[in-house]
Order: structure tokens, then sequence, then C-alpha cells
């Protein structure tokens, strides 16, 4: 079966349509079958609307996210309660050890994004893995920095990277692996994507899988939890009736 | 002695400018030293089999064994003459008239 690649963090600006149009056939060119541009709290749903209708034009499936960015534990949990079921896709940048540890063990919470050029805030430890692991959150890391870094930043960047993979590998932790662009130029085909995350020990199938069924597990898990048969994990309504 | 196994890849060039064959290169050498060093870049014995400016595609031969690092470098050229810029692998075959009909189909 052919595989299915997506972005789950391509970075547009929703206000200029001509832009956004333009890196939506592009994404589609390039091979992806479906993306997801980050939303905040104050984003209108009608501007994820808009972003939908465009991608089915150009033939792509969309996934609405929302990247939160609390200032601590309890934050988090009151942005959780009230951004969950909007979204398909949330997103928590860890700025603080608080927050990461908390998001970690939250089962709402489906991506950890740690600030990638300050590498004292990155908090993805063994601990931070172990807590993921027995939740539901994936570790997703942008492949924007390595292309614009250069020496020894990029050096820093991959060393800290290769030592988060091993982490998330030893605690059997997934990893999805996005674009983070804005620039049309930086935007790279799947199998690209793949080649770099080669570059911080994601290799072969991994790698592939980081691009596609990592993230696709996600959206679809989601789309199911947010469906209106959705009862439990595993049980869903079939049939609703005085004759059942 | 064992046959040294090759692959040819077809590039599409993705840039406003339109370089010449020799600038193509000095971007593809550069990405493949800074990524892998000088030794690194010799293991992949890599050559330019044609470059058609106009339409911005190359045919790159390059070692088997090398292939993987070779893609990574590609993919990492952010910009050709100061300009910005990518590369993208269109097809990947083991001889250049396979390569040629994966083009073409």
């Amino acid at each position: 079966m052919k595989r299915a690649f997506v972005d789950l963090h391509l970075r547009l600006n929703s206000k200029d349509p001509t832009a956004t149009t333009r890196a939506i056939q592009k994404s589609a060119a390039l091979g992806y079958t479906l993306i997801s541009v980050p939303s905040n709290p104050q984003t209108h749903p009608e501007e994820t609307e808009q972003l939908r209708n465009l991608c089915k034009t150009a033939g792509l499936d969309f996934a609405s996210r929302i990247d939160l960015r609390p200032r601590n534990q309890n934050e988090l949990l009151v942005l959780l309660r009230k951004f969950r079921r909007k979204f398909e896709v949330v997103c928590t940048l860890c700025e603080s050890k608080e927050v990461a540890r908390q998001a970690a063990k939250d089962r709402r919470v489906d991506l950890l994004n740690f600030p990638l050029l300050d590498y004292r805030d990155r908090f993805f430890d063994r601990a931070e893995a172990e807590l993921a692991s027995n939740g539901l959150a994936t570790l997703e890391i942008d492949v924007k920095p390595l292309l614009v870094l250069e020496g020894p930043a990029r050096v820093r960047l991959l060393s800290c990277l290769r030592r988060e993979i091993q982490v998330a590998k030893d605690y059997h932790m997934p990893v999805v692996v996005s674009s983070g662009v804005s620039n049309l130029m930086l935007l790279r085909k799947p199998r690209e994507m793949a080649a770099l995350a080669s570059l911080f020990s994601l290799e072969g199938v991994s790698a592939l899988e980081a691009v596609s069924q990592n993230p696709l597990t996600i959206v679809r898990r989601n789309r199911e939890k947010l469906s209106g048969s959705f009862v439990a994990p595993g049980i869903r309504l079939i049939k609703e009736g005085t004759d059942c | 002695m064992k046959r040294i196994k090759r692959r040819y890849l077809a590039l599409q060039l993705d840039s406003e400018c339109v370089p010449s064959q020799k600038e193509f290169m000095d971007a593809v050498w550069g990405a493949v030293t800074k990524l892998y060093g000088e030794y690194g870049a010799s293991l992949t014995s890599f050559a330019l089999i044609h470059y058609d400016a106009q339409e911005k595609l190359a045919v790159l031969r390059t070692n088997l064994a090398a292939m993987d690092n070779v893609r990574t470098a590609l993919a990492s050229i952010t910009s050709v003459t100061g300009k910005e810029a990518a590369v993208h692998v269109l097809a990947v075959s083991g001889t250049i008239k396979a390569l040629h009909a994966q083009l073409k189909a």
C-alpha cells in the first residue's frame, strides 16, 4: 500500500490568502496527503474552515491543530479543558519543566514541542519520556532549524536531537518529524524530510514512519474521538433506536 | 574485484535564478562537505552526468553506499549562488535508461 505522508506543522499566514494557497498547492505537489497549520487560542474558527476548504480544493486532507503555550501547569489544564474537543491535534510548547511534565502525562496532549534554539530549555529527558510513554504524547521535531542554522549552532542542535531520539527510542515513544517552515523554499518532500532525520539517528523505516504513520495515527485517533459515535476507546455507537 | 554499485539521481532545482552548471555543482559540493566533511564527500564519488539549466534538471551519479548521505546533503541545500533554492529528488535508478523511463512515467 502506498504511504500517506503528513506534515503537521506548516506555518502559514492565514491573512495572506495568495501565499497560503501557494503553500498548500506546493505541499500537494511535493507529495503530502495531509497537512496541519497551527492555530493559537485567539484564532477564529472561520480561518480554520477557510484553510480546510483551500486544502480540499488542492486535494489535500487538513487537520486542525492548536499550539498551546502555557506559563504553568494550571494554565495548561485550563487550556486543554477549553480546546481539546475543538481541535484534531493539540500541541504543547514546553517552555518550563513544570509544563513539560504535565503535558507528558496528560492523555489529552498529542505533541510535545520543545524550544529548538535554547538547549537549556529542552526538558526532554528520561523522566519526561517515561511519563510520555505511559500517556499518548509524541515528540515533535521541526526540521526548519536544521536548514536555517549553520556551523556550531547546527552541530549543537544535532547532538541534542540525537540524544533525545535515543531517549525516545529507549522508552518506545513515537516521534513526529514536521517541517515547521513558513518559507516556501524551505519545504521539502517527505522522503527528503526522512533523509534529514537520519542526521539525528532516526533512520530507515523509523524516519519514514515519523513523516507518515505516526502523525497519521494521531489524527485518526482524534478524529474518532471527536466523531459523534465515539463512546470510549474501542466502543462506538453503531445504531440508535428502540429496536436495539 | 567486487563491482561498485552506482545510483543515478534525477534532480529538480527549485529556484528563481538560473544557475550555471558550475554554480549548481558548487552548491551540491558545499552541502556535502558542510555536512560530512571532505572525507565523507570523497566517499560519495559523485559526478554530474547531465545538467539542463533552462529546465533546471540535473542527473547525478553516486555510490549506492553513500546515497543516503547524498540525499540528506541535497535536502539541506537552501541557496545556490546566494539566492534561495531547494533541490528535490525526482527519481532514483540503477541505470540512466531506467531513470529516463521513470521520469517519463
